[in-house]
C-alpha cells in the first residue's frame, strides 16, 4: 500500500516538474526562469526523499540536503547578477 | 498495514498536492508578480509535509527518533523567503510590467525608486 502511494506521489510531482519546465522553457523572462529553476529544485528534493522512503535506506538525505543547498546558493547568485550585472564584485 | 504507515501515506499525499499546487499556479498565472506567489508560499509547505513523512516513516523503522530531515525543512523554510525577496528585488531592477488592472498600480515606482 505504502509503494503504491509513492508511486502516485512520484507521478504526480513529475508532472509538477514538467510544469516547471514548460515555464523554464517559455517564461517571458529571465527572472521567470530562475523562479521556475528554484521550484524544480524544491520537487527535485521531494523526489529523492521519496527515492529514499521507497528503498528503505536513509543514505539519499545527503543528496537531498546538497541540493537544497546548491539550490539556494544559485539561485541568489543568479539573482545577483541580475541586479549587478555581476555576482562577486 | 499500521497506523504509521497510514500517517505517512496521508502527509505523503498532502505534501504532493501542495506541491502540485504550487506548480500550477507558476503555470497558469498571468504575470510575474502573480507567479511569484504559488511556488515560495505553497511548494515549501508541500516539501515540508514530504519530510515530516520521512520523519515518520525513518523514527518508527528502528533506530530512534530520526531529526536528520527536520535540517532539510529548516534549511527550506528560512531559504524560501530569501529567495522570494531576491526575485521581487530582480524583478522591480528589471522593468518588468505588471497587468494593467493591478490593484494600487500607481505606487510601484515609489517603489522602485526606494533604495
Amino acid at each position: 500500500m505504502l509503494e503504491n502511494t509513492i508511486l502516485v506521489v512520484s507521478s504526480i510531482i513529475g508532472i509538477s516538474l514538467l510544469l516547471n519546465l514548460w515555464r523554464f522553457m517559455k517564461g517571458p523572462h529571465m527572472v521567470d526562469r530562475i523562479i521556475a529553476l528554484d521550484t524544480m529544485y524544491i520537487n527535485a528534493i521531494a523526489l529523492i526523499v521519496l527515492l529514499g522512503i521507497f528503498m528503505g535506506s536513509p543514505l539519499y538525505y545527503e543528496g537531498a540536503l546538497l541540493i537544497a543547498m546548491l539550490g539556494f546558493v544559485s539561485t541568489s547568485a543568479a539573482c545577483k547578477y541580475i541586479l549587478r550585472g555581476d555576482i562577486i564584485e | 498495514m499500521n497506523i504509521l504507515d497510514i500517517l505517512t501515506m496521508i502527509f505523503l499525499l498532502i505534501g504532493a498536492a501542495f506541491l502540485l499546487v504550487g506548480s500550477i499556479g507558476l503555470f497558469r498565472l498571468p504575470d510575474f508578480y502573480m507567479r511569484l506567489h504559488a511556488p515560495t508560499k505553497a511548494s515549501t509547505l508541500g516539501i515540508g509535509s514530504i519530510l515530516v513523512a520521512s520523519i515518520i516513516f525513518y523514527s518508527f523503522k528502528g533506530d530512534g527518533l530520526s531529526i536528520k530531515e527536520f535540517l532539510i525543512t529548516l534549511f527550506i523554510f528560512l531559504t524560501a523567503p530569501i529567495t522570494a525577496h531576491m526575485l521581487s528585488k530582480a524583478v522591480l531592477h528589471v522593468r518588468q510590467e505588471p497587468r494593467p488592472d493591478t490593484l494600487n498600480i500607481e505606487i510601484l515606482e515609489d517603489i522602485r525608486n526606494r533604495k
